[in-house]
């Protein structure tokens, strides 16, 4: 179990997204999904997938890691491109036995629907999880709610415990692989038999797990008040985050590139019915 | 010298299943520490040394007697819990599982912790994280993840955070129990200079005589009870003393009391190994 939760999908780097500001990443993002379903001509499309590949050459990510990270997208993919192909009705009719009829709009609607489903979690990716570390996502995050604290909601509180959530991962897998180990020197068998017995061999990890995690957040508790925590009220903060130029042309860009694509929607000879 | 900690007749128990008779962890305790000194605080378990450091942290409040912290009774009924934040300022406590005491997922953000909570300014935080983790030397590590560091290191990412928010005054709860001889000297070498360089009044928890032994006094703790106190010099001389309440001496001190058992002249109160060598050999010579 040598899994760095922590850090996520997160691939180390200093590209100018991975120094980009955090909010201004989460912003984009956004943006950029909505981009993504503006879309609905092969034009608009081809300048989003080149968008795509503009973005990946920027972050320095190898594209196998990207290529990896789409696998347990295969079976969505597979099912919308079937689903689109037998049931989109058309006008064109290139196949048709029995009851199964397949029109051209509906090889199209297929493809670009698949490409739609990639590229949002290509560009999603790259931008955030595969360049931020989950600590900076927390912190942007925490920034751009700050408002709602006017009503009352702990947005700061949410941000802390994700953050400690976080920082204990890594401490409670290696707990977790202790116990395993204890009870497997006690003869415990966690590989064979029913699933049901399988279930039931992990009561005696879980137990102990829970008891120490409970331990662990008492101690917590009483280390962080004794350091002065006393809640977010008169906090501050050392890495007191920055938008740069870079973060605004980022958002710009992907405006612009909403426009793009707006425009590339009128040119086309097929568009995409949803 | 002014007086930094002082309890009188301090007493406590923790709460029982109804039915128990109570366990009395501090009976009528009183003594008091002058600021600026080195207290080492020895005792087996179940002796009340945490509870006494609970207590001297504010995390627990006594039943019977008072904390004075810095000459302010801190154990009347009228003290609020800003009064407790204002003191908690001034005293900081080191745990003994470092695991427990960090809270980010970056060393120097974890430093910046305590700095924070008080407020003050980015560049301010920014210095403070810099000076401790180089106290501590750990300055290399700053951007590594705590869950990566050794036991030792991670403790002194934990002393950090703590010089980190300037406090004149730093309990060591057991601080060097978890870890192995190496993070214990380590940890050792920093509490000793944070208190030869930076004057910081320290209070060291523990139950390893080698690190007593390099306190300016030492109280010893039995069963609630404060059984000896004064110098380690002093202290140490008195090893019946110490096996009676299931505690060891230093082992220079065990080997020099069975020589003098064995009618061999030596002093009892060395702890330097190479002295003690001194000592038999010059005993030996006399003969």
């Amino acid at each position: 179990m040598n899994l760095d939760i922590t850090f996520g999908q997160y691939c180390e780097g200093d590209s100018v997204i991975h120094r980009m500001d955090p909010r201004a990443k989460i912003i984009a993002v956004l943006l950029y999904i909505v981009v993504i379903f503006l879309a609905k001509s092969f034009a608009a499309f081809g300048l989003l997938t080149a968008a795509a590949v503009v973005l990946v050459l920027l972050s320095g990510i190898r594209p196998r890691i990207i290529l990896h990270g789409l696998k347990p997208l295969m079976f969505i993919l597979l099912f919308t491109v079937v689903l689109n192909i037998f049931f989109i009705k058309g006008t064109t009719l290139l196949f048709e036995w029995a009851f199964i009829h397949v029109y051209l709009e509906g090889v199209f609607n297929a493809l670009l629907i698949a490409l739609r489903i990639v590229l949002l979690l290509v560009s999603t990716s790259v931008l955030m999880t595969y360049t931020t570390t989950p600590i900076a996502l927390t912190d942007g995050l925490e920034q751009l709610l700050s408002p709602l604290k006017r009503i009352h909601i702990p947005v700061h509180e949410f941000s802390m415990m994700m953050t400690i959530a976080l920082r204990f991962i890594p401490t409670l897998i290696e707990e977790t692989e202790k116990i395993m180990n204890a009870q497997k020197a006690r003869g415990a068998d966690f590989s064979t038999g029913s699933l049901i017995q399988r279930a039931r061999a992990l009561i005696p990890i879980l137990v102990p797990l829970f008891i120490s995690a409970f331990r662990r957040a008492d101690e917590l508790a009483t280390a962080m008040e004794c350091r002065c925590y006393t809640g977010g009220e008169g906090r501050t903060r050392m890495n007191v985050l920055h938008a740069h130029a870079r973060d605004v042309i980022a958002c710009i860009g992907i405006c612009l590139l909403g426009a793009g694509v707006v425009l590339l929607n009128r040119f086309g000879a097929y568009m995409l019915s949803w | 010298m002014s007086e930094c900690f002082r309890v009188e007749n301090l007493s406590y128990s923790y709460p029982t299943e109804e039915g128990a008779a109570p366990h009395r962890a501090l009976d009528h305790i009183s003594f008091s520490v002058e600021e600026g000194s080195f207290v080492a605080i020895l005792g087996h378990n179940g002796s009340g040394k945490s509870t006494l450091a609970k207590m001297l942290s504010l995390i627990l409040f006594p039943d019977e007697g008072s904390v004075w912290l810095r000459g302010r009774n801190m154990s009347t009924d009228d003290i609020t819990e800003e009064d407790v934040l204002r003191a908690r300022r001034e005293v900081g406590m080191a745990f003994q599982n470092p695991d427990n005491q960090i809270v980010a997922t970056v060393v120097e953000e974890d430093v910046a912790f305590g700095p924070e909570n008080l407020g003050l300014p980015p560049e301010e935080i920014r210095r403070r994280v810099d000076e401790a983790l180089a106290m501590v030397g750990m300055t290399e590590y700053a951007r590594h993840a705590p869950h990566k560091l050794s036991g030792g290191q991670k403790q002194r990412v934990a002393i950090a955070g703590i010089i980190a928010m300037r406090r004149s005054c730093i309990i060591f709860d057991e601080s060097t129990a978890m870890l192995d001889p190496v993070g214990r000297r380590e940890v050792m070498d920093i509490i000793e200079k944070l208190n030869r360089e930076e004057h910081i009044t320290v209070l060291h928890i523990t139950h390893y005589m080698t690190e007593a032994v390099r306190a300016d006094r030492v109280i010893v703790m039995d069963r609630g009870h404060i059984l000896m106190d004064g110098t380690p010099r002093e202290v140490f001389s008195q090893p019946e003393k110490l096996w009676a309440a299931h505690l060891d001496v230093p082992q220079t001190t065990e080997l020099l009391y069975a020589m003098r058992q064995h009618g061999l002249d030596v002093q009892l109160d060395i702890f330097d190994p190479d002295e003690c060598a001194s000592e038999i050999a010059a005993a030996i010579s006399r003969r």
